[in-house]
Order: C-alpha cells, then sequence, then structure tokens
C-alpha cells in the first residue's frame, strides 16, 4: 500500500483527485517518469510501459519555497518546478519513479542537480546546437543512455518493437494535437488560445495516449462544427501570434487579458504550441537515431544557433493570418531574451508586423502595465 | 460639437477642449491620491467653463493610469495611443515621441502619422519622474531646484539601477560631503541616460519629441538631446499631448 503525503488532507480538491487517480495507476503496477521539457522522448517512457508526466512549473506558490534553494533572480518556471519538488506539493512528482531532464538552459540544468537530492533525476546531455558534427550522434547516444536508465531503473526491457509502437503512437497523437491547432487558422477562429493552452496542458494530466488522442479529435470536430455554423464568414478579431518561453504560468495574466481586451491567440509559436509536434519520427529508421533527428530539430533558443525557430515563425505568421506578434519571456530567461531582439527585426522588418515584448513572472505585481501594454498594442491593431 | 481629452497620469492630470478646429479650454490639476475624485473635479472644472459634459453634444475620452475611473467618459484609450496622436498634432512629422511620466516612461514611435511601435521602462522606476522626485526629496528641494542646482554642477555618477539603492547611493554621498550641485547634476545624468537607453531602443527615423512634464525643462531637453547626438523639440502643449490627443481622436471618432 502506498502512503499519502502527510498534508494530504490541506490539497485542493483537483490535487486531491490527480493523487487519487495516479495512486491507483500505481498500486495497478504502472511505473511513472516526470518530465518537463519538449526535448524529452516520450516514446522512450512509453515503450518502458511507463507513463510520462508533465511536471509544470506553472505556479506561483512553490516559489518562494525553492528561494530557500535557488536565487532569487531565476527564471519563474525554473523555480516553481523545484518548488513543487522540495515542498512535496505536487502529486505527479510525488509518484514519479524517476524524473527526466535534458541540460537546455543553464538555470535549468543546474537545477536538476538539486532536484537528484530528492528524487533519482537523470539528465540528458542535449548538445547546444544542430551544426556541429558531433551533435547528432551525441544525442543518439544519449537517447541509448535513456533507454538504459528506463530498463534498469523500472526493471523492463525495451525491445525496437515497443519502441516503433510506442513512435507510431505518439506520431498519430501528435497529428491530433496538430489537427486541433489548425482551427486557429480558421478566420474568424471559433476557438479561444486560452482554451488552446489550457486543453493541451491539461492532457498532460492524462495517462492514456489513445484517450488523450480521442478528446482531442472529439474537440476538434465539434470546433469544425461550429465554425461552419456560428463564425464562417463573420468579421475577425486582430489576430495574434504569442512567441518565447512557455506561457502555461502566465495563462491568466497575459493569454487570458489579451482575449479579453479584444483580439484572439490564433497560436502559439512556443513550447504550448506546435513547436514539438510540427514534425514528425521517422517510422522507417531505425527508431532511436529517429528520435533523435527529431529530437534534435525542436526550435528552442537554447540551441545556437536557431535560424529554424524564424522559419517556423514565418511559417505560422502566413498559416495562421497573423496581424500581430505578442512575445512573452520569463523573467532571467537569457536565451530567449536575447534572441528576442532578432525575432522582432524579423518580425517587424520582414513580416511587417507590429511585435509586443512583455517580459514578466508569475507574480500578480505588474498587471496594471501588463494590461496597459497589451490595450496600447490592440490599439495599434484596431 | 466640443471634444473633451482627460488625461489623468500619475502625478498631474490635463485636460483639453477642442472644437473640431482648435485647442479653445486646457488646464492642469495634480492627481492627489484619488484618480476617482479628480476625475469629479474636473468634471467640476468643465461645467464652471461652461462645458456640460454629460450633453450631447461633448464627446469625451480619458487616457492616463486613472483612465478607468473617469465614469462620464465615452471611451477609454491608452496614454500610447493618445501620446502618439497629440505629439503628432503637434509636429505633423513622423519620428519619436519621448514621454518621460510620473510612473512610466514611453518612446512612441510614429510612421505615416500613428502608432507603430512602443516601449515602456520595466517594472522599476529608474528613468521616469518618480525617481526625480525620489531623489529632489532626498536633498530637500523641489524638482525645479534639482534642475537649476545640476546646472552648476558636475555630475557625480550613479551605478545602481534600482531606485531605492540609488537612494541609499545618494544619502552615502550627501554623507562623504559632496556638493549638491554635483549631486543634483548625477542624479539628471541617470535620467537622461535610462531614457535614451530606451530611446535607442528604437529604430529612429524623423524627429525627437519630448512631451509629458519635463517637456518644459530646457536643461533636461539640452542634455538628452547631447546623450542622443540629436535635436529633442518640444513644444508649449508637450505636457498636454496625452489629453490633446484624446480629444483629436474623439474628434475623428464621434464626428458625423
Ligand atoms: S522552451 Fe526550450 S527548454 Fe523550455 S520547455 Fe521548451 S524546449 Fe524545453
Ligand atoms: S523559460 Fe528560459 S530560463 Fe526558463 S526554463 Fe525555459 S529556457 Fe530555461
Amino acid at each position: 500500500m502506498l502512503n499519502l503525503p502527510e498534508n494530504f488532507k490541506s490539497y485542493s480538491e483537483a490535487r486531491q483527485e490527480g493523487f487519487i487517480r495516479l495512486k491507483g495507476l500505481k498500486e495497478s503496477g504502472k511505473k511513472v517518469v516526470g518530465v518537463f521539457c519538449s526535448y524529452t522522448p516520450t516514446e522512450l517512457i512509453l515503450a518502458a510501459d511507463a507513463v510520462p508526466v508533465g511536471l509544470c512549473g506553472a505556479s506561483e506558490d512553490p516559489i518562494s519555497y525553492a528561494e530557500k534553494t535557488l536565487p532569487k533572480n531565476l527564471c519563474p518556471l525554473i523555480k516553481s518546478s523545484y518548488g513543487f519538488a522540495a515542498s512535496d506539493t505536487c502529486p505527479y512528482f510525488y509518484f514519479s519513479d524517476l524524473v527526466v531532464g535534458e541540460t537546455t538552459c543553464d538555470g535549468k540544468k543546474k537545477m536538476f542537480e538539486w532536484m537528484n537530492e530528492i528524487k533519482p533525476t537523470h539528465v540528458m546531455q542535449l548538445p547546444p546546437g544542430r551544426t556541429s558534427g558531433t551533435a547528432l550522434a551525441t544525442w543518439h547516444s544519449e537517447m541509448q543512455r535513456l533507454k538504459d536508465v528506463l530498463s534498469r531503473t523500472l526493471q523492463v526491457e525495451i525491445t525496437d518493437d515497443d519502441l516503433r509502437q510506442a513512435i507510431h503512437l505518439k506520431n498519430r497523437e501528435r497529428k491530433a494535437i496538430l489537427d486541433f491547432y489548425d482551427i486557429g487558422s480558421l478566420k474568424p477562429t471559433p476557438l479561444s488560445g486560452y482554451e488552446i493552452n489550457t486543453l493541451i496542458d491539461n492532457n498532460t494530466f492524462l495517462f492514456d495516449t489513445e484517450e488523450k488522442i480521442a478528446i482531442l479529435e472529439k474537440r476538434t470536430a465539434e470546433l469544425l462544427e461550429d465554425y461552419e455554423k456560428n463564425f464562417k464568414g463573420k468579421p475577425s478579431r486582430p489576430r495574434i501570434l504569442i512567441t518565447g518561453c512557455p506561457t502555461g504560468g502566465v495563462r491568466e495574466k497575459i493569454i487570458r487579458r489579451i482575449e479579453e481586451l479584444g483580439a484572439n491567440i490564433v497560436g502559439f509559436e512556443n513550447c504550448s504550441g506546435p513547436r514539438e509536434q510540427k514534425d514528425l519520427v521517422d517510422e522507417n529508421k531505425d527508431p532511436l537515431l529517429a528520435l533523435a533527428e527529431k529530437y534534435l530539430r525542436v526550435n528552442c533558443s537554447v540551441m545556437s544557433p536557431n535560424p529554424q525557430r524564424i522559419e517556423a515563425m514565418d511559417e505560422m505568421i502566413e498559416n495562421y493570418q497573423v496581424d500581430g506578434v505578442i512575445e512573452v519571456i520569463l523573467q532571467a530567461c537569457h536565451t530567449f531574451a536575447i534572441e528576442s531582439s532578432r525575432i522582432k527585426k524579423f518580425v517587424t522588418e520582414q513580416k511587417h508586423l507590429p511585435y509586443l515584448c512583455l517580459e514578466t513572472d508569475y507574480s500578480q505585481g505588474d498587471t496594471g502595465q501588463i494590461d496597459t501594454r497589451i490595450s496600447a498594442f490592440l490599439e495599434i491593431l484596431a | 460639437m466640443n471634444y473633451v481629452g482627460i488625461d489623468i497620469g500619475s502625478t498631474a492630470a490635463k485636460t483639453i477642449v477642442f472644437n473640431g478646429e482648435k485647442v479653445i479650454a486646457s488646464f492642469v490639476m495634480p492627481t492627489g491620491w484619488s484618480s476617482k475624485e479628480t476625475a469629479v473635479r474636473i468634471k467640476g472644472q468643465l461645467e464652471s467653463l461652461g462645458f456640460n459634459v454629460e450633453s450631447a453634444d461633448i464627446k469625451t475620452i480619458a487616457t492616463g493610469y486613472g483612465r478607468i475611473s473617469v465614469e462620464y467618459a465615452d471611451m477609454v484609450l491608452t496614454e500610447i495611443t493618445c501620446h502618439g496622436k497629440g505629439g503628432y498634432h503637434l509636429f505633423s512629422q513622423d519620428g519619436v515621441i519621448i514621454d518621460v511620466g510620473g510612473q512610466d516612461t514611453k518612446v512612441i514611435t510614429i510612421k505615416h502619422g500613428t502608432v507603430s511601435n512602443f516601449l515602456m521602462n520595466d517594472k522599476c522606476s529608474a528613468g521616469t519622474g518618480k525617481f526625480i522626485e525620489i531623489m529632489a526629496n532626498r536633498l530637500a528641494v523641489d524638482i525645479d531646484e534639482l534642475f537649476s542646482l545640476a546646472e552648476g554642477g558636475t555630475p557625480i555618477p550613479i551605478s545602481s539601477m534600482c531606485t531605492v539603492f540609488a537612494e541609499s547611493e545618494i544619502i552615502s554621498h550627501i554623507g562623504a560631503g559632496q556638493p549638491k550641485t554635483d549631486l543634483a547634476a548625477g542624479i539628471v545624468q541617470s535620467v537622461v541616460s535610462r531614457v535614451a537607453l530606451l530611446v535607442e531602443r528604437h529604430d529612429i527615423k524623423g524627429i525627437c519629441i519630448l512631451t509629458g512634464g519635463l517637456s518644459h525643462n530646457q536643461y533636461f531637453r539640452k542634455q538628452l538631446g547631447e546623450k542622443l547626438r540629436r535635436e529633442i523639440h518640444t513644444h508649449d502643449l508637450g505636457k498636454y499631448a496625452g489629453a490633446l490627443g484624446a480629444a483629436l481622436i474623439a474628434a475623428d471618432k464621434f464626428k458625423h
């Protein structure tokens, strides 16, 4: 019998529910692996017959806890992720048998060293760029290493067949996610950016990939119908593309506000959007190599150089018929902050669209200023 | 038809009445602690000048951080849009508008007569009117005195990024017996550098216009011009740019 944490009674209902569901799953013998980032090859975890769960760092609550160990001037996502672990308030972390991280930004990779003291944390050594001759080979061997660690820790054998199946399943999920995102390209869009963000985030807390696919397909079909019936031919509000850091932690403060103030968010060129989904894993290659190739293509600013992000953005601006780009930079995220000048240049000089950068954290202290900036930006678009 | 623009900033509230052709009234009052009360006072003042904002032949747009407190406004807009419109109207040329406000400093790019881009200072108050106010308090002078002291001084560099730390830097300089003139010059320089940094993040094409509370200050204007190596234009109505813009937009929107 597994134990519940001591302070279980003080948890919110949703959190208690998550706990109970996951507890049931674990009691049935399932293993759970906590993941953080788009670079994590979840196929390997599925092939190990374990459940990958996204360990969100999207809440302000545990940040003060994290600051006992981590510096204050650090990205809120990292502090929140670590804070959940250290304060033992995240059911998903609590039940994880293993945590998988990558050496993405400096903050995250050093944080994982601390996390490892609480729970076994395997860190994949992500190459800092894709262009060097050894990048792919390194990443390929890291896939192999993760496979070994998973087999050893979870005491399973991972066959190539298991891997192929997992790759196929994940590719199906990716297609379902992409179709759902694609609704945003309809004009006017029947789908709010707030919903995109929420649904995708909530899906990371479902443990059955087939269930996820079903939910997405159903919602996509509903939205298409809704568009035909109620939206087609109607005027559109200004269409915004979000880019930059993951936005799960500023969903209320920024994502919701943009739409309340009069625009539609039609797409996310960040890890809350199709960044990872948009190209599939090659099903006809050696599975580990195919995974290495695919995950090396993720267009995060931690890659240097990273021209592919601009290409992806170009494509999205056209596809989604975007009127303006808003970049969200989490405080102290150096890679995205430095890259933002390049993004601004591209958006304003090459796409001739207005661009706004919002630098913020998870606190509520700057809501007034954020509102003014968003309103002023939307007034430019009006 | 008359059009009223009200710009309630963090320290001063500016009001303009525009009759569709020219400005026929303008006044400033301190915002005080409640922008709601200020809005009521503005209404009273307008009435005493013969303008009843409730009547159908007056249209009002409110802007500035207290804009939502103006319950009788027909529309609210951000200070960015209004300053852009007002600033452009004063010179009828594309360029950048620099507004050093009490709480926020804004740099607004005007292209083809409308706002195309803007930047605001981040969370902190360095490079805003608030910084100057706090530092003047420390030196026990008012803002005008601070600027006249600065003119005769050699700036002592102030390196702190944050207003609170900069204040303690000043305190330690005072303790070390540094002359007030040099401290005042250092304070002004620090604001000038901050504002210039924000401006330089913009691609300046066209003229530079300084609006807002500091636009009447010749010393500040000169220093900023030297730092940016370009001429800074000001206008008698510079302080009213936001309110003027609001009134002009009201005229555009509600004229039929
Ligand atoms: S933004 Fe980069 S580091 Fe952060 S989750 Fe996405 S891929 Fe990972
Ligand atoms: S948002 Fe930036 S700093 Fe934060 S974890 Fe992602 S890459 Fe690192």
